[in-house]
């Protein structure tokens, strides 16, 4: 009964984290459910590493590769989210039209923090 | 609550771990410590996937990975499972909550589901592909107990990691170092805003921009201020005597009022 419990609750949580890649339209949120399902097979493997007969540590050291590789992956994925928010200035996955060849209208870009107070007004009020 | 339920399971589990399941057989302890975690984890799991909110989202997630570090301490891995705390939920979970903060008002999702019956299929489906798996285990792993496992952690659970790591993974090693030197420099390329020197607005030029002609850079006066009446709708004086415009509200004559009522109120002398 021992090493059921956590492939089986591995299997659960990489299952919820599909249904998570497949069902969230928020980019952020969809590299959320990514991680669910790294998250899942790391268990994989620290449970195979602890109750199959083999190299010791193996599973650990592979476990550490994947959290290494989930790290930069999510560095990466968070630069390519913000710099997508930069120019469409949304993360909706399903508001962004990927359709061949056509040049998107760029949207506006980000109000400068500085540009705003330039005006009569605000300078006024300070 | 969950959370702290989490972290009040991970207490005792952290000194009994490596002496738990270095023994090979299946302690009650063990058992227990599984039977309340893996609700615990299955239950962040969907609360990340259900929730509206998505710092709630993100919450969700952290209980889940407390829950799996738990996990990893009790499979005599209390290194990876330290690590597990401290890069996932200490590093990337909090980049993530950075970068949903930055994306502000639109983090909130929905979750209107586009094709019929999608959610009733999925629950449909998880269970039977757990059921599936549990029963398959159930056969196959019965009766595996852990060997070797002592003797791998009798000079320490770190020091047993890196004797495997540094030696038979060591060329895996080098290349995770520069997948993420690659992955470091691609975030910082991507991420970086390229501005011309032009559009760079200088502190000079700001400061220019603040005294320029036609902007008073002192405080404005309030409404009413050195005039006979405290209305908000009457200007404020100026020190030739003359009335500000600036010092009323623009939202006062937009409020439904009479033109009568919205007009400056004048201060008698």
């Amino acid at each position: 009964m021992h090493p059921v419990i956590p492939y089986v609750l591995a299997a659960l949580l990489f299952g919820i984290g599909g249904y998570g890649v497949l069902v969230r339209r928020n980019a952020v949120l969809l590299l959320m459910a990514v991680e669910l399902m790294l998250n899942a097979v790391n268990l994989v493997l620290v449970t195979a590493d602890a109750t199959i007969v083999g190299l010791p540590h193996s599973g650990q050291v592979f476990a550490l590769f994947v959290i290494v590789i989930a790290a930069a992956e999510i560095g990466v994925g968070l630069a390519i989210v913000l710099q997508l928010y930069r120019l469409r200035r949304t993360v909706a996955t399903d508001s962004i039209d990927a359709g061949e060849g056509t040049v998107l209208p760029r949207a506006e870009p980000m109000p400068e923090p500085g540009s705003a107070q330039t005006g009569p007004d605000q300078v006024g009020a300070r | 609550m969950i959370l702290a339920q989490t972290v009040a399971a991970a207490g005792p589990a952290l000194d009994a771990a490596p002496a738990l399941a270095a023994a090979g057989d299946v302690s009650v302890g063990e058992q227990v410590v599984f039977w309340i975690l893996a609700p615990v984890a299955l239950g962040g799991a969907i609360g990340m996937v259900a929730a509206r909110n998505a710092v709630h989202s993100a919450l969700f997630l952290v209980t889940t990975m407390f829950a799996l570090a738990v996990f990893y301490v009790l499979q005599a891995g209390p290194f990876i499972g330290m690590v597990q705390i401290i890069v996932y939920t200490g590093a990337i979970m909090m980049l993530f909550l950075f970068v949903l903060m930055l994306v502000g008002r639109e983090a909130s999702d929905s979750l209107i589901e586009t094709l019929r019956g999608q959610r009733m299929a999925a629950i449909g489906l998880g269970i039977g592909f757990a059921l599936l798996v549990a029963s398959a285990l159930t056969r196959g792993l019965g009766a595996v107990s852990a060997q070797g496992l002592e003797e791998a952690n009798r000079g320490g659970n770190v020091e047993g990691i890196a004797a495997v790591l540094f030696t038979r993974y060591i060329f895996a090693f080098e290349v995770t170092s520069a997948l993420l030197i690659t992955a470091a420099v691609g975030a910082m390329v991507l991420a970086h805003v390229e501005r011309p020197k032009g559009m760079k607005v200088s502190q000079k030029e700001r400061s220019r921009a603040r005294f320029a002609e036609g902007s008073y850079p002192g405080m404005k006066a309030g409404p009413g201020v050195f005039a006979t009446s405290d209305s908000v709708a009457t200007p404020a004086l100026l020190p030739d005597g003359g009335e500000s415009d600036r010092s009323i509200s623009r939202v006062v004559p937009a409020r439904g009022l009479t033109s009568a009522e919205a007009a400056p109120k004048h201060t008698e002398r």
